[in-house]
Formats: structure tokens, sequence, C-alpha cells
């Protein structure tokens, strides 16, 4: 059976135009529903708060349970419906001079007043303002490395520059450091997450265009573009940040370079094979011949995750939406985004230079180089690139 | 059949043959007896999302300790000053691990220096003022590296007292753990009642002995009235009828008789008279030595029993008691008292605990998300097993085969690891799945492609599998660095995540690309193949 015909020939880079218009739409509707809300909608694990689920014997409502809770001067809190049965609910507060050592008991005590009937508290969780910044903190060392890693990781695996990857490495590590230190000058403590994350993208994105690394900078964009996003849908339908969502976040940066190495694995083979071809059709003729695989992989991925946020249970509901949106941007991402992304840098260097430079000593050329002198280089490595890709055939 | 084939499958054979036994007491209620000793007999571990349990997170506040320590060695100080006939105002404790006072006479500055110097080693000196008529007021600051000492002493005595108590406590397999910034970790799996766990855990069972002012009218004093020395408690009172409680104050000598340090031990048990518990407490040689004198001192005199700063009860000491043992009464429960035995048996905590985090997962929902979790994951197997089967005919048959091992692989890495499936580690598990196909997708569609171009099959199982290989190397890569990442930053559940999803990953890597690999080569190998079913 094929779902994609293997002669396939769709001009995805042809149309690159409309897609980046398309992403650029959804990341203002991310970047608007931000500020519409906000900022983001911090769960008790970050926030610090106390989460209690309640399964009552008699059909309830949340204005009853507020009110049964007022004694306790919890009656701001935030009381929702949980799972498909009717009288379970989910009772947050995250309200600042709540004593929240014992709340949990004390909540049960007052409830015993005004549900004679019986409840059954299937779930407390309580997080103190100092673990919840650490957990914070956590949070944020977790994405920073990821992000670090990756970078080194994709900078020196598809550029074959190792070297350069720990300078970018290196570049990094001093920037958000000094971003930190501003910070803690200012006496901001804790408002240095967001600004970090960011300091952190930007520069990864900046060296890798000084540096002209396309396949980095191809990759990161998509995977900014994936995660961003999926953080505009949970901040637009108003969900939850959680733990396990910074975990689905980073599972999605895995996912969707996953999807873009193979796109751009096949590109570089077909850049060996061609290195006459304009960059743009290699590219398109890549993403053709990988994109059977592309929809075949994405949509069992998808399947199975569809299956574990439809059957899975509330507890897991978010962490496998939060998985579904990403895995599905990170599709349309690897088609659409990351390799149109290549052809950003100036062609004047196309990428298939890159692998034969790998064996000569030469200092990299400085980003400002003169243009005029690339077209005679690129003949011949070009040439040797082909010479190497027939022997290994 | 070539000597390498033979050998790849020898390797998947022993592989599978030892992931099945791994399992094995997962799957049976009870292994046979010959099997323990010899093999495996560790179940998959549940975390406590699934089974059901509490999950604390403790502040030792050790700084307490160091100010009742200081308070303490004020307290020695007023003593060892009356002994040796130093005449000064009492000791007062201060901000700082300060000890504050003034000499009456400056002729006693050397034999207190003396004494400081030969008694309380810990303490420094801070400064001294002589004035005009001869007093020298003097401050005394415990040592930094004394206090840096009498706060790590202290959290690792409540470590130890809590380990003590929650072993009594009659949870199976609980974990107590110590984190950084002396905080303790504890998780008590499958605890059914998980307040009075609380209560017994946090309860810091300072028991103190003091004695009771009689010459002061309790219902006229107040602070202003009180003599030097003298200190307002209140008794409570729970009417056992009603429930309610009533409070009434009573005046105490504020310096500690008597700690409950030197207990032995403590049980419950019933009064005779009003058939009420009571807990009865039993003091080593020196404590009872120390005991009979206070009583032996103070016949007639009421002697009030203070727990956590709470008087329980204030009885006239009818004659001295030099057994050694003491009765603590307060209108317990039979519960109450029993705890309070417990606490008392594993001795008071050297300094309050906080509770910074508490999650709290009920048995029911533990169930309800082990079903769900599986359900789930059956149900996106059954799905992808199906479309690549009509999606890839034949091969697509290995390439299920694959997905089936992989799951087995998952189970059996989790039981020989001893790591912890928790609810999202089930995610971890599902998404595996999906993700794992990945690999035979990458390697048939570029088989595919080869078969196209015209090559045979044997040269385009060799084509598809070379070609493709690196690159599922390559993307499977990223994953992992996300989950060794999320491993390292992620407590509990998301660290659940993390390793089934590392685990997936690498055992896909087999079944996926060594396992099939070995299958078609086997195929080809038996059965002049002439076109493939792909």
């Amino acid at each position: 059976m094929e779902l994609i015909k293997p002669d396939v020939n769709i001009d995805f880079v042809g149309k690159r135009k409309w897609a980046f218009v398309f992403s650029a739409l959804l990341l203002l509707l991310t970047v608007a529903s931000l500020f519409l809300r906000g900022g983001l909608n911090q769960g008790i694990d970050f926030a610090g708060g106390i989460l209690v689920q309640v399964r009552f014997n008699a059909p309830t409502d949340a204005a009853a349970i507020k009110k049964a809770l007022t004694p306790l001067g919890m009656q701001d809190s935030l009381v929702q419906n949980f799972g498909r049965e009717g009288n379970e609910f989910l009772i947050r507060a995250e309200k600042a001079g709540l004593k929240l050592d014992g709340l949990g008991d004390r909540m049960r005590e007052t409830l015993k007043a005004s549900y004679p009937q019986g409840f059954e508290v299937r779930r407390v969780e309580m997080v103190g303002p100092k673990v919840g910044k650490d957990l914070r903190r956590q949070a944020l060392m977790a994405i920073f490395y990821a992000i670090l890693l990756i970078v080194v990781y994709i900078s020196g695996r598809f550029e074959a520059k190792w070297g350069l990857s720990a300078i970018m490495a290196a570049v990094l590590v001093g920037a958000t450091f000094l971003v930190q230190t501003i910070f803690a000058a200012a006496g901001a403590e804790d408002a240095g997450m967001v600004p970090l994350i960011i300091t952190a993208l930007v520069v990864t994105v900046g060296a890798c265009w000084l540096f002209r690394l396309r396949y980095a900078l191809g990759a990161i964009v998509a995977l900014i573009h994936d995660v961003a996003i999926t953080v505009g849908v949970f901040t637009l339908m108003d969900k939850e940040f959680t733990l396990a969502i910074v975990a689905a976040l980073l599972t999605i940066i895995g996912y969707s370079l996953n999807d873009t190495i193979v796109v751009f694995d096949r590109i570089r083979e077909n850049l060996r094979r061609s290195g006459r071809q304009p960059l743009g059709t290699v590219i398109n003729d890549s993403v053709n011949q990988t994109l059977s695989r592309t929809i075949l992989t994405s949509g069992t991925t998808l399947v199975v995750v569809a299956a574990l946020w439809i059957l899975g249970g509330g507890v897991i509901e978010d962490f496998a939406f939060a998985l579904l949106v990403g895995i599905g941007i990170g599709t349309y991402s690897s088609i659409f985004v990351a390799s149109p992304v290549l052809l950003l840098l100036p062609e004047s260097k196309p990428a298939g230079l890159k692998v034969g430079r790998r064996s000569r000593p030469a200092p990299e050329p400085a980003p400002q180089a003169p243009a005029a002198k690339a077209p005679s280089v690129q003949q011949k490595s070009a040439s040797r690139k082909r010479k190497k890709g027939g022997k290994r055939r | 059949m070539s000597r390498n084939l033979t050998v790849k499958a020898a390797v998947v054979a022993a592989v599978i043959l030892v992931a099945l036994v791994y399992l094995v007491p997962t799957m049976t209620s009870k292994p046979p007896a010959w099997w323990e000793g010899v093999l495996p007999s560790e179940k998959i571990h549940l975390g406590l999302d699934l089974q059901g349990g509490m999950h604390l997170i403790l502040e030792v506040e050790a700084e307490k300790a160091v100010v009742s320590a200081v308070e303490r060695a004020s307290q020695d100080l007023l003593r060892k000053m009356g002994e040796e006939k130093i005449r000064a105002t009492r000791p007062e404790p201060g901000a700082d691990h300060t000890i504050k006072l003034t000499l009456l006479a400056d002729s006693d500055r050397a034999k207190f220096q003396d004494l400081i110097k030969t008694n309380f080693p810990d303490y420094k000196e801070l400064d001294a003022k002589t004035d005009s008529e001869g007093k020298v007021s003097v401050s005394l600051q415990l040592l930094p590296a004394s206090a840096k000492d009498i706060a790590s002493q202290a959290s690792e005595q409540a470590l130890e007292t809590i380990r003590n108590r929650v072993d009594q406590f009659g949870v199976s397999e609980p974990e107590i753990m110590p984190q950084e910034d002396g905080r303790i970790l504890i998780q008590l799996p499958g605890v059914k009642d998980p307040q009075r766990a609380v209560a017994l855990i946090g309860k810091t069972a300072q028991l103190e002995f003091k004695l009771v002012d009689d010459s002061v009218d309790p219902r006229t004093a107040s602070k202003a009235t009180l003599p030097p020395g003298d200190e307002i408690y209140y008794l409570y009172d729970r009417d056992s009828q009603s429930g309610r409680v009533s409070k009434e104050p009573i005046v105490l000598r504020s310096r500690t008789v008597m700690t409950g340090e030197t207990i032995t031990d403590a049980r419950v048990q019933i009064d005779s008279q009003n058939n009420e518990p009571y807990v009865s407490v039993a003091f080593d040689a020196r404590g009872a030595r120390q005991f009979g004198d206070i009583t032996t001192r103070n016949v007639k005199k009421r002697l009030a029993i203070i727990l956590d700063g709470k008087v329980q009860s204030a009885p006239v000491i009818q004659e001295p008691i030099t057994r050694g043992e003491a009765r603590i009464s307060g209108d317990f429960t039979m519960e109450e008292a029993r705890d309070l035995a417990v606490v008392l048996r594993s001795g008071a905590l050297p300094a309050p605990v906080k509770i910074l985090e508490e999650r709290t997962v009920g048995p029911s929902l533990g169930r309800d998300s082990i079903n769900q979790g599986l359900i789930s994951m059956v149900v996106g197997f059954i799905l992808v097993v199906l479309f690549i089967l009509v999606y890839y005919k034949l091969a697509g048959i290995v390439a299920d085969l694959a997905l089936l091992l992989n799951l087995v692989l998952i189970a059996a890495a989790l039981a020989a690891f001893q790591a912890t499936l928790t609810l999202p580690g089930i995610a971890g598990v599902i998404l595996t799945i999906g993700m794992a196909v990945d690999a035979n997708v990458l390697i048939f569609e570029r088989i595919r492609e080869e078969l196209r171009l015209g090559k045979t099959p044997a040269a385009a199982i060799d084509a598809g599998y070379g070609k493709a290989t690196i690159t599922i190397l390559d993307a499977n890569i990223t994953t992992l660095i996300a989950a060794l990442v999320l491993f390292q930053f992620g407590t509990g559940p998301v660290r659940g995540f993390a390793v089934t999803l590392a685990i997936g990953i690498a055992s896909s890597m087999f079944t996926a690309i060594y396992f099939t690999r070995m299958v078609f080569d086997l195929a080809l190998s038996r059965f002049s193949v002439k076109g493939l079913s792909i």
C-alpha cells in the first residue's frame, strides 16, 4: 500500500512564502495570547499552592464546594469538574498567605461538615513557595541544558565542526551567565527564567547565522517554532504549565529534531550526489522523497498519542495534549519551515561545500568573507565531493 | 545459514530469553520456589502515582536546634555559676547565638573566664564592658563552626528519628532520603491514612518536665506581675463527652528540670480507674537517677509534663519515684496514645520540621491510572500494528514482531534495572510505540526506493538498511538527549517518563534494526526470494 506516490513532486520550497506567513501568524497568535493572558498559566508545581482532587458520593457543583470552603478563606479557589463523571472535582488554591502546612487535612475536615454523604480525597498536591521556586529553576535548567546540548550536537553533527560547536556552547553559557548576573544584580532573582531562555535562543540563532551554520539554523528555528506554538496553544486554551508539560515540551524538541534530521540527512546525501543543482531544487526533491516516511511516522505517533489523550484519563490528559499539538506542529515544520530556512542564508556557500572543507586545516572564514571569492571554492570542493561520494557507493 | 547469521540469531534468542526471565516475577503472582535465589525475583516497581501513596519533602528547621542549644547552655551556665559562687545576673540567650549576662563584681572575672574555657569551650567572649560600679556586662557567642555542627547533627538525627518512626508505622518499602539544604524526602507507598502519617512523622515530640510555681495564682498572673524565672503555660482539657476543649492557665518555673532525652521505652497502658489510655515511659539509668532526684526533692509539689510546648498534665508528686518510670496522661484516644508512644520511643526531633511539598495519590486513583494507561497503550499498539500490517504486508509482520519484542524488552529492562514505572512512564512507552515504528518505516521506504531502482531483493535490503541506519541513529540521539536532560532534572513521575523513553529508544534500535535485519536475512537464506512483500 502507498499513501504517497513515489513520484510525488510538490513544490514545497516554492510555496515557502505562504508557509512563512502561516507560521508567522501562528507565532503572532502565541505572542498575542501570552500578552492577553499575562504570561503563562503556571500550575502549582511552579506557582506553589494546593490542589485537591475529590470525588463526592452525592452530586454537587463548584459553587457549593467554594461555599463549603469559605471558613478556610478558600472561597476564591479554582474549582473544576474533573474527568467524565459529574461529581469529581479539582480544587486549586494558590493564594499567597494561605498556610499550606496541614491545609489538606483542614480541607478534609471542613468538607466533612458540608458533605455528610461522604467523599473520597483522591489526590492532594501541596507545593510550598520555596519548592515551587526550586521546581521552576529546575525546569528552566532542563530547558536550557536541552537547548545547549542539542545546539552542540546539531552544529557538530551537521556541520562537522565540533570545534565551532564547542565555541557556540561557550558563547551560549557565557551570554546566559551574563544575563543571570545582570538579573541578580537588579535584584530580580526569579524573573530570569524567560529572559534567560530567550537569550539562549537569540544567541543560538545569531551564532548560527554568523557562523553560517545552515542546518543548525534550520533545525533550531524549527524547534523554536514548534515549542513556541505549542506554548501558544496552551496559553490560548488557558491550560496549566506543570512539570509534566515541561517534560512534554522537551520531548517535542527531541521529536521535532528527529523529523528535521531525517529530511536534512537526505538533503546532504542528495547534495553529495548532485553538486551542480541549485540548493532549492535539491531541498525540494529531498522533502518529497522523505514525504512518505514523514507522514507515516507522524501518523503512527499521532495515533498513539491521540489514544493516550482520549483514553488515558484526566491526570495525563494535558500531557498527551501537549504532545499531540507539538508533534503535529513538528511534522508541519519539518516540511514547511526547517528545510526552506536553509535557503535563508545567502547561497554563496551551499551546504555541500561544508563537508569538503572538513579535511582542510585552514581556519574558518570570517563571516564577512567577500562573496565574490566563494564560487571558485565551491567548484573545487563540489567536484571533490562528487569523487568522494562516488567512492562510497 | 552463514556463520554470521547464526551468531545474530543466537544473540536475538539470548536477548529474548533473558528478557522473559526478568519478566517472570512480574507476570506470575509467585514464582516457583526453585526460582528464587537463583533467578531475578524483582517485579516491575510502580511509582506512587500508580500504586497510590504519599510523597513528602520536609525541611528540618535546624536553626531552631541551635537556638535551643544556646538556651540550654544559658541554663547550664546559671547552674555552674551558682556552684562556682560567681555572682551574676541570669544569663539570657540573645540574637545570633549569643548569651548575655552581667557579672556583679569585677573580681569574679578571671573565675568566669576559667569556667567558660573549661565547661563551655564552644563559646567565645564577644565583648565585655566594665561600668563605673565594677559590674561587667559580658556577651558570649557560640562559635560558628559549632553552630554548624549542631545544625548538621540535628539534620542527621532528625533523619534517623523519622526513619525509626516510619519503620514503626508499618508501610512496606518506605523510602527516606536526605536531600540538599537539610531537606528530607519521604515516600510512603500505599499508605492508608496520610493524615496520621504526617502527624506521626512531623511531631517534634519534645518532652519537658517543669515544676509548677504554686505560689502564684494563675488566674491573676500576668506577664508583668510574674516573678523572674516563671512563665505562663496553658493546660488543655478535653471533655470526653462533648469533645470541647477548655484551657486554663498554669504558672511554671521556666527551668526545664528534665527532658525526654533519656527515654528508653514508651508504651500504652489503660488506667484501671477511668479506663482511659495513658503512655508510660521508662528512663535509662541516668534518667532514672535524675527523675528520682527531682521527685525526691519536690514531694507534694506539682510537676508539669510538657509535650511540644503544651502542658499535658501537672500531677502532684505523691512520693519519690525511683523506678525510672513516668506516666503521661492527657485525655488521649487510643490511637493518639499509640502514636505518642511511637514518637516518644523513636525519640524527639532535635528541631521542628516543616512540610515543603506533599503529594498524595489515593489507591483508587492509582488503580484508575493504571487501567486507563494500559487501555490507551493496548489501543495505540493495536492501531499501529494493524496499520503497519496493511501498509507493508509481509514486511509489516516483521516490523510488528519487532514492535512486540520492543515492548517485552522495555518491560524487562524496567524490571532488571529496578526502574520505577509511573503514569508518564506509561505515556513514554506509548510514545515509543509510535516512534519505534519510525525506524522500520525509514528502512522500508528506503528498500522500496531501491527496489524501484531495479535492485534485487537482497541488494535492496542491504542498501535500505545501510543507508537508513545512520539517519535512524542521528534522529534518535536528539530524543535521547531530551530524555537524559529530563532524567537529570526531573523528579518522580517525570523521571519515570525519561526512563521509559530512554529505554524505549535504546531497545527500539535493537528490535527495529538488528532484529528485523536478522529476520530478513534468515528469510533470504532459507527461501530463494524473488520479490519482496513490502
